[in-house]
């Protein structure tokens, strides 16, 4: 408690650095949200608390040459509701960004934080997942990229390796055709967290789907890539075979706990529910008629 | 009553508290500090059922900048076989709520309590305190605690001459069932469950408490009652009231979860060893695990009417969680069940049931909602079992004027059947509905409280009034007492400024409880104020050198009777006072006084909801409340009660529940996961005003305030039934259980 | 660990302050401050009592470090009346009594007015949703709702 410190780096290297010094003692601040619900509770002690804001790669959304978005780990998602094209591009992950807790949160939560808090109900991930994001990670040893569903581990674990900070999310460039939605399940409107999450990506060629991907989140010890729902939808007209058997293929993949927030039976239903109800509105995105 | 026209009583004044409370002004309890203060933290039982086999505080001690600890030892001690009442409050139970003592009966239980100079140090202390339990089997459900074999809490409890955790009974009887059901042509009878609920308030209970080396101690904090801090605290710690000054903060909502104390004494105590004084404050998961709620229950109600829609019996029995400790509501259960209704034959049982639990606490209409809930469901399927409209049954049932409860009284003019009445024409009830959407009523009944109530009215030298009282404002009734005042005395109600008075400055008054507040002080401020028009007009009679006799108040001013009393231009009440000095002296009254003839409030609700098939979830669309409100001093705060009490009633139908796991601990005890209603999930909350005036008081007021959670329980479970066409017998009607029922799973 | 020295701008002041490095922005305003209208009903987020503008941005300040005020402007309560006169929003809400207890009215005021500096002609449904991360147990929010919805017409007319 006493020997706590704080430190605003403004450069990737002087933070990594840190972090990497710290050895598991320090915590990474950006938007706050749940590190300092957790500091409070007592379940996080943290020796360090880096705050990632000061550096501008992390708080930049840039849009790359090749027409996809890279988005700062720590940019929250009242910034990136505010970006004139990214929600245009990606509304599915946008909403799912903002479904991120209240306003108040909006305004300092990112997906960033949201992934590498680990848990398996964090509603940027499955979204981000459908969008085939590339996450950039930093460390003592440099710099990797790997797909954002290789980040979880594990109900607040991650991949990263000690000293590893996330950087951005890289989303790809839109075919034409494409569209994207979230969707969760939460008892109230707002301020809870996701019971199911379903994110799910398609594109779109003369009524047929040439690709597609989709994202489960809350039904497993960590967000799902569930390429059987795709494979599903990949191919068909979205005729409802095609779209019944993403649901079976979403409810098989469930492996999910009884808690609070919901029972397996309910869980497993609901997620072949918003399966069905994300693909349709990511179709309607993508210009099927 | 002959108010006919009001200028200030019925009018939507700014209330006097209001530019505090809008610019982060109004000080509430934790607000305040004082210099040399220290912070207290309580250290918690994390078993739900364990005997207390020693208490090691000396580590804790040890740690530099601790500066006293309390444990059950430092509170007077209750022996178990003696109550010792205070109002409904049995200090037996209280110490022992306050800080454990032969056990821990829950977790969350209080143990002891630390002093220090930062909270981090107190809260470290306590870490350091070794406790040995010797843990026990717990019980958490109400089926469990009632079984034969279940863990008993407490062994001096018997019922039937064994050890029980059925701690109470209490029976209402009217005429014979047996017989009225015999003359029945239809009987439904179902049973029914409801989770415990939090009050919900949104400010945690804080206190500062400063004791000086005379002892004399004051405390400032967050209750429903300053004059309640004093007692209970004077009991549990052995001060006599006249050494405690209790000082009311501003209060962040209460809904009776504030009629208790639960930091006061140990505060106090901490603050008389430590010499310093010290400030308390709980964390929002120690309000969920240790404070309030309102209890669960489980009940039957059995119901008989005739072919023609007459009912002649109701039978209801209901259990209801008490908690660790003895005290659950079964009084609002049992005697507001049935009370809306002219029924020859009534019965109603309400047990009182211990288990592993926080000790629940007063919630709006304690309950008053369980009892309607069961009621006013099986009303909807005798009505669909008779072909008859719900609210026509109601109608033709409807208690009125000489209607003799069940619960004793017989009803003096009340406006119940009005409300259905109003139900009935009002447009809501015949606006079409859609696709999975269903429409649902029900009424309820609370008893309205008067009792004990002071007031002191002040004219100033300048011309304006101070009017002070004794209960902590909740919702607004400063605001109505500025009407009343202003209306009595004729002048602008900006002129008068109300306040609340603490424990030294005036007299004894009731806990802010039982829809007590604005029937009880407006009662003691029209007397108050009577007088001071009296001595108004004397002074103008002696200014005038005429008979008092020959002097009137009207608008504000002392004029002469009549003609015989003499020409004199009128004196206003400002220039009266001016001359108050070399006419007698200051101005002002007070009257105290147990204040009789409240009378029942009622109200009929009506609750649109749309159900998600797929997913379970009920949306609320659209609600209406109709209430007999007396008169409504100032409809602005009337309507905000009627509109509170159903937001929280939504929640405690769809979304609100305590959830324990397998170890006895709450599993829930955050805002987070304890579901109330956010703003998005709520639909303008319509209100229709009945004013029927109470002929027992001055201005026809009766208690508004906790009528309106009554009826939502059943209303939106009957909503959810005709959207469905599927029954709900549980509270509440989450997504995953309205998808157990709809699958049949 | 020594305290930190903030230099920070509060409700258009420029400020200075020493924190410990994990202290909340709330407990330094309500403890160090002495700026008490900001109110703590959850300490998680999950109210919205405690909320203030972090450089315009709405944000629980109990979910923001005291030392991430650095070189930022903050506004609170206590700066929306300029002097005595009242936002439109705090002479609305004590007109239309869109408060009864008051613990929530100053998280809810400093959220409203956010909402409105962006979207000065909200629907019901807008108001709501950026209304929800701030808990009103007594009012059932229809009150709150109607004074926003009020005062951005009025503000609208004025404007």
């Amino acid at each position: 408690m006493t020997d706590i410190r704080y430190l605003a780096p403004r450069t990737l290297e002087e933070a990594v650095g840190a972090f990497a010094a710290a050895a598991g003692a320090a915590r990474i601040l950006a938007g706050g949200t749940d590190l300092l619900v957790q500091m409070r509770a007592g379940s996080a002690r943290p020796g360090m608390i880096i705050d990632i804001k000061q550096i501008s790669e992390m708080t930049s959304i840039e849009e790359t040459a090749d027409g996809g978005f890279r988005i700062g780990a720590a940019v929250s998602g009242a910034v990136m509701a505010e970006h004139p094209r990214f929600g245009q591009v990606w509304p599915g992950v946008l909403e799912a960004v903002n479904l991120i807790g209240s306003t108040q949160v909006q305004g300092r939560a990112s997906a960033g934080g949201n992934l590498c808090n680990g848990s398996p109900a964090g509603d940027s991930v499955p979204a981000m997942i459908a969008a085939g994001a590339v996450v950039t990670i930093q460390g003592p040893n440099g710099r990797r990229q790997i797909p954002v569903e290789a980040v979880p581990a594990g109900p607040g674990r991650t991949t990263l390796t000690p000293g590893e900070i996330l950087v951005s999310f890289t989303l790809p460039p839109r075919p034409k055709g494409s569209g994207d939605a979230y969707l969760r399940m939460i008892p109230r409107t707002e301020m809870d967290i996701a019971v199911v999450g379903v994110g799910v990506s398609l594109t779109l060629e003369n009524g047929t789907v040439t690709a597609a991907r989709v994202g489960l989140g809350a039904v497993a010890p960590t967000v799902l890539l569930v390429a059987g729902a795709a494979n599903a939808l990949i191919g068909s007209k979205l005729d409802d075979a095609a779209v019944e058997a993403a649901a079976a293929a979403c409810r098989a993949a469930c492996r999910p706990i009884d808690d609070k927030r919901g029972t397996i039976v309910y869980r497993i239903k609901v997620a072949g529910v918003l399966l069905k109800r994300a693909t349709a509105i990511a179709a309607d995105r993508a210009g099927k008629v | 009553m002959n108010v006919i026209n009001n200028k200030w009583i019925g009018s939507r004044t700014i209330r006097p508290d209001g530019a505090d409370k809008v610019t982060g002004r109004a000080s509430y309890s934790s607000d305040t500090n004082m210099p040399g203060m220290i912070w207290g933290k309580v250290l918690r039982s994390p078993h739900a059922h364990a005997r207390i086999v020693s208490v090691d505080t000396s580590k804790a001690e040890a740690l530099p900048g601790v500066k006293a600890v309390v444990t059950s030892k430092d509170l007077v001690e209750f022996p178990l076989d003696t109550a010792v009442m205070l109002g409904i409050q049995d200090m037996r139970w209280m110490s022992r709520n306050v800080m454990a003592r032969e056990k821990a009966l829950f977790h969350g239980h209080p143990i002891a309590a630390i002093a220090a100079t930062t909270e981090a140090i107190a809260a470290e202390a306590c870490r350091l305190i070794v406790v040995e339990y010797e843990i026990l089997p717990h019980v958490i459900e109400l089926e469990e605690a009632i079984k034969p074999d279940a863990p008993i809490l407490h062994d001096f409890i018997q019922f039937d001459g064994k050890p029980s955790n059925i701690a109470g009974k209490l029976e209402h009887k009217l005429g014979d069932v047996d017989a009225g059901f015999a003359g029945a042509d239809v009987i439904i009878e179902r049973s029914f469950k409801t989770r415990p609920v939090h009050q919900g308030y949104l400010e945690p209970h804080s206190c500062l408490v400063s004791v000086s080396s005379d002892g004399k101690a004051v405390i400032w904090s967050s209750s429903q009652g300053q004059f309640m801090v004093r007692a209970m605290t004077g009991l549990l710690t052995g001060l006599p009231q006249s050494d405690i000054r209790a000082i009311p903060a501003e209060i962040g909502g209460g809904f009776g979860g504030k009629t208790i104390v639960y930091l006061e004494p140990v505060a106090l105590i901490l603050a008389k060893k430590s010499g310093r004084p010290v400030k308390m404050v709980m964390t929002r998961e120690e309000v969920f695990r240790a404070s309030g709620p309102t209890s669960g229950s489980m009940s039957t109600v059995k119901i008989g009417a005739t072919k023609d829609g007459k009912i002649v019996a109701g039978q209801g029995i209901y259990y209801l969680q008490a908690g660790a400790l003895p005290g659950s509501p079964i009084r609002g259960a049992a005697g507001c069940a049935f009370a809306p209704y002219d029924i020859p034959n009534v019965q109603t049982v309400g047990f009182d049931v211990v288990s592993n639990r926080s000790k629940v606490a007063a919630y709006r209409a304690p309950g008053a909602p369980i009892g309607a809930y069961a009621v006013e469901c099986v009303l909807d399927e005798i009505a669909e079992a008779l072909k008859m409209d719900p609210l026509e049954l109601r109608l033709k049932n409807a208690a009125k004027q000489g209607t003799k409860a069940a619960h004793g009284p017989v009803y003096p003019v009340i406006g119940f059947v009005d409300t259905i009445e109003a139900a009935l024409a009002h447009p809501h009830y015949k606006a079409p509905l859609g696709k999975h959407q269903g429409r649902g009523v029900a009424s309820g009944f609370w008893f309205n409280a008067g009792g004990e109530s002071s007031a002191q009215v002040n004219v100033t030298e300048d011309g304006n009034v101070v009017v002070t009282t004794g209960h902590p404002d909740v919702g607004g009734s400063r605001a109505a007492i500025a009407n009343v005042t202003a209306e009595l005395l004729g002048i602008d109600h900006k002129k008068v400024s109300v306040l609340i008075g603490d424990t030294a400055t005036i007299g004894y008054s009731n806990l802010t409880g039982g829809s007590r507040v604005l029937f009880a002080s407006a009662m003691v401020v029209t007397q108050s104020a009577d007088k001071v028009i009296t001595t108004l007009k004397e002074r103008a009679a002696k200014i005038w050198k005429i008979d008092p006799e020959a002097v009137t108040w009207e608008d504000g001013e002392a004029r002469p009777a009549g003609a015989n009393a003499g020409q004199f231009p009128p004196m206003t009440l400002a220039q009266i006072a001016a001359k108050a000095s070399e006419t007698g002296g200051p101005i002002g009254a007070g009257v105290q006084l147990n204040t009789q003839g409240a009378e029942g409030g009622f109200a009929t609700h009506i609750c649109d909801v749309e159900v998600d098939l797929d997913l379970g979830i009920v949306r609320v669309l659209r609600y209406t409340s109709f209430q007999d409100v007396g008169r409504a001093v100032h409809p602005a705060y009337v309507e905000g009660q009627m509109q509170g009490g159903a937001a929280q009633g939504i929640g405690w139908a769809l979304s609100e529940e305590y959830l324990y796991d397998k170890n006895g601990k709450m599993d829930n005890a955050s805002f987070l996961d304890y579901r109330m209603p956010v703003c998005s999930d709520l639909p303008m909350l319509d209100t229709v005003m009945i004013e029927v005036p109470n002929p027992k008081h001055p201005q026809g007021v009766r208690g508004v305030g906790e009528v309106p959670l009554v009826p939502p329980l059943a209303a939106i479970s009957n909503a959810v039934y005709h959207a469905l066409g599927k029954r709900f017998y549980s509270l509440p009607m989450s997504p995953p259980r309205v998808l157990e029922v709809l699958d049949g799973v | 660990m020594a305290k930190l020295h903030v230099s920070t701008t509060i409700n258009g002041e420029p400020m200075e302050f020493l924190c410990e490095p994990h202290e909340s922005m709330l407990d330094l305003l309500r403890g160090v401050l002495g700026l008490t209208g900001s109110k703590e009903g959850c300490g998680s987020g999950d109210c919205g009592a405690c909320s203030i503008t972090l450089d315009d941005r709405l944000v629980c300040s109990c979910l923001m470090l005291a030392a991430e005020a650095e070189g930022k402007s903050i506004a609170t309560i206590e700066g929306m009346a300029q002097g005595e006169r009242l936002h439109p929003l705090q002479q609305k809400f004590l007109e239309m009594a869109a408060l009864q207890c008051g613990i929530c009215t100053p998280g809810v005021l400093i959220a409203a007015k956010s909402l409105l500096e962006r979207n000065p002609d909200p629907t019901e449904s807008e108001v709501r949703y950026w209304l929800a991360g701030n808990l009103c147990r007594c009012t059932g929010y229809d009150k709150i709702v109607r004074a926003v919805l009020e005062t951005a017409a009025e503000m609208r007319e004025s404007a």
